[in-house]
């Protein structure tokens, strides 16, 4: 009895550490999400904008291409993370 | 064999190949009929699911839109991506799960709640309904160039069918119609796309001849800002839409919007494991992000061709502004449409093309005796139609885009209609009112408000709000401001509780609707605006159609303090949070 209630508190707090590196995770994701669009296509597009980049203001460019290119990337480094995340924890499903 | 015919020729092949492979399909698989993507690859699961996702908005409007807004219609590309990574990040996995079919049902069992249900349903059907009323635009826009008659009679037409293509109904189910669909649509889109590039850069990939040079050596965007500047517009790069600020509410309305639209979010209900639902929203935004990064080449391209055509040499000089009965065959066919239309303000029988707002241009227009913009219409929603002919391409590539075009817009359209009729039937019907309705009555109630539906879409297609994508935009931000934000503190505020939950909803979906209302009139009849539709008016800059970013803060802050402000929910729902948390255990969706 006290050996499955010792048991059923290991899985919580692992189950809280779990949900601790996904939030973490999931933060530095979304801080990048934000800067590629809101700040470099919105916020500084005109600081950028005075880079060139090819035929391409940088701002411009990543307001219409390049944080479309950043948010894929992304997703694909969040599943990748958390696939690796969901096995050291082993709440991977079966 | 003429235009006419091969557009013909070609919209019938591709809906041969899709009720083809619906027919093939369905014999050996019933079981994926109801879990949709069960046993298929995350790739195909992906490209369904970015086939579902882009419709006429994305297809016919966006880049319309963009070529006329110039930098401005960054918010478009930006927000209709974006929201992808917040549902990756933020709800697929959660919701996948939990492991039930429909976003109502996850709101009335996470806030144990037949209320918060009624409500949830209540927000879905207002912003799927607005969703299809912009469907309507863009497929009447289709269907009145396609059958060379005027818009509404075009608007007709797609409406019936609409009607007979939803109600085939379960084809929409099925993956592999999906993929077929996407095909045709990413083909459609990335041929001309291809062609003008170069023609214009002499580089075939879009994405970096849009940033290439043009035949005489200037960067192509450049060149596109200049001959902008020339006419009195603002460049085309730095053109801003309203405001910086209207620009962030837009973009961040667009992306929650995403996260909470019910027909993209069941999606990821049915892949068969937690794990899959992160990956099939990524391979879903790869595919997606074919057509929205080429969309900005379409765009700027488009509007560059359109304005050579008229503006065919140096400003002021008389025989650089095209004579009207030399204009191309395009533009007679879009004025049939009433679409495109010219009016020869100065009677000197040639086109002016001007920004005859930009009080810096009027001088010089007076003095080269141009009386005022004489492209007093063009239609923002038939620029990707027209594109094609405008470039001069070859008639196949034209037919091909019409195809593409009606593809997106059916597709989508469909799958709404699908979702609203679900919802009414299913989930009102069923779930609330008449729990021992027979599966018949079900189905028949479903059929009765999909027509329901389409009747009301078609009627304020007539007089749409906004161009397509414009109109669609209001729908993200009703989902935005109604849907995201109780969901994700479903997931992640474990405090959150059913007064909160109903309490947020209402107000961020009333607050929005409120001010979509006073500037574009109730129900969207302009004559009933009581605050005009100008900027002057609006709160802090921001447009009705970027409000919902608004509305979801006012949904967060109101379900913050009303769950904080009442009791906590039972036991048990804090086990169930605990427990979508992890994937373990998820099962499968149809167990439940």
């Amino acid at each position: 009895m006290s050996e499955e209630n010792s048991s059923l508190k290991h899985n919580e707090s692992d189950a809280d550490e779990y949900w601790k590196a996904n939030l973490k995770l999931m933060g530095w994701l979304l801080v990048v999400w934000f800067v590629v669009s809101y700040g470099c296509g919105i916020l500084f597009v005109d600081e950028l904008n005075s880079i060139s980049l090819g035929g391409f203001k940088l701002g411009f460019w990543f307001a219409q291409q390049g944080a479309i290119y950043v948010f894929v990337a992304l997703i694909f480094v969040y599943v990748k993370k958390m696939n690796k995340l969901d096995r050291e924890f082993g709440v991977e499903e079966e | 064999m003429d235009l006419q015919t091969l557009t013909y020729t070609v919209v019938g092949a591709t809906f041969i190949l899709y009720v083809g492979i619906a027919v093939w399909a369905r014999a050996g698989t019933t079981k994926e009929f109801y879990v949709a993507g069960g046993g298929i690859h995350p790739i195909s699961n992906g490209m369904a699911t970015a086939a579902d996702w882009m419709s006429a908005a994305s297809f016919i409007s966006m880049a319309g839109l963009i070529a006329f807004n110039g930098y401005g219609g960054s918010v478009f590309l930006m927000g209709w991506t974006g929201g992808y990574v917040l549902l990756a990040l933020l709800l697929a996995p959660y919701l996948r799960k939990f492991g039930k079919f429909t976003v109502p049902e996850f709101i009335g069992d996470r806030f144990y709640s037949k209320k918060a249900r009624i409500v949830a349903v209540i927000c879905l059907i207002l912003a799927s309904v607005t969703y299809v009323i912009g469907q309507m635009k863009g497929i009447g826009v289709a269907f009145s160039r396609f059958l060379e008659t005027d818009y509404d009679t075009g608007l007709y037409v797609g409406m019936g069918i609409v009607f007979v293509y939803a109600v085939l109904g379960g084809m929409k189910g099925i993956t592999y119609t999906q993929i077929a669909q996407y095909v045709v649509l990413i083909f459609a889109y990335t041929v001309p796309a291809i062609y003008i590039s170069l023609n214009l850069t002499g580089n075939p990939i879009p994405q970096i001849g849009l940033g290439g040079n043009a035949a005489d050596g200037t960067p192509l965007l450049q060149k596109l800002d200049q001959v902008l500047v020339d006419i009195g517009f603002t460049e085309y790069t730095s053109q801003v839409m309203g405001s910086k600020v209207n620009m962030f509410a837009y973009t961040l309305s667009l992306m929650i919007g995403t996260a909470g639209l019910p027909h993209v979010i069941m999606r990821f209900f049915t892949v068969p494991k937690v794990k899959d639902a992160r990956m099939s929203a990524g391979w879903a935004l790869v595919f997606i992000a074919i057509l929205y990064t080429t969309a900005p080449s379409v765009g700027a391209m488009a509007r560059f061709n359109f304005t050579e055509t008229i503006q065919t040499g140096p400003v002021g000089k008389i025989e650089s502004n095209i004579r009207y009965e030399d204009r191309p065959q395009w533009f007679k066919n879009w004025e049939k449409t009433g679409l495109l239309v010219f009016e020869d303000k100065n009677g000197d029988g040639r086109i002016q093309y001007y920004d005859d707002t930009n009080p810096d241009f009027a001088e010089k227009a007076a003095a080269f005796g141009w009386k005022g913009n004489e492209m007093t219409k063009v239609d923002r929603d038939i620029m990707v139609l027209a594109n094609p002919e405008i470039a001069k391409l070859p008639d196949w590539v034209i037919a091909l885009v019409v195809a593409g075009g009606l593809a997106a817009a059916l597709s989508t359209a469909a799958g709404l209609l699908l979702a609203i009729s679900s919802a009414i039937s299913h989930d009102l019907l069923k779930g609330v009112f008449r729990p021992d309705i027979s599966e018949k009555d079900e189905l028949f109630a479903g059929r009765v408000s999909m027509a329901g539906a389409i009747a009301v879409a078609g009627y304020f297609g007539l007089n749409p709000p906004d161009f397509a994508a414009g109109t669609v935009a209001i729908a993200f931000g009703l989902a935005a401001s109604s849907i995201f934000p109780v969901l994700m503190m479903g997931i992640f505020y474990k405090r959150m509780n059913r007064a909160g939950a109903i309490a947020g909803m209402v107000a961020g979906i009333g607050v929005t609707m409120l001010y979509v209302f006073q500037h574009k009139g109730i129900m969207f009849i302009a004559d009933t605006a009581f605050l005009g539709d100008m900027e002057p008016n609006w709160f802090l800059g921001i447009s009705p159609n970027a409000f919902g970013a608004v509305g979801a803060v006012v949904n967060f802050a109101v379900a913050f303090f009303v769950s904080k402000n009442t009791s906590p929910p039972p036991a048990e729902i804090q086990d169930l949070v605990e427990s979508i948390r992890v994937p373990k255990g998820s099962g499968s969706a149809a167990e439940h």
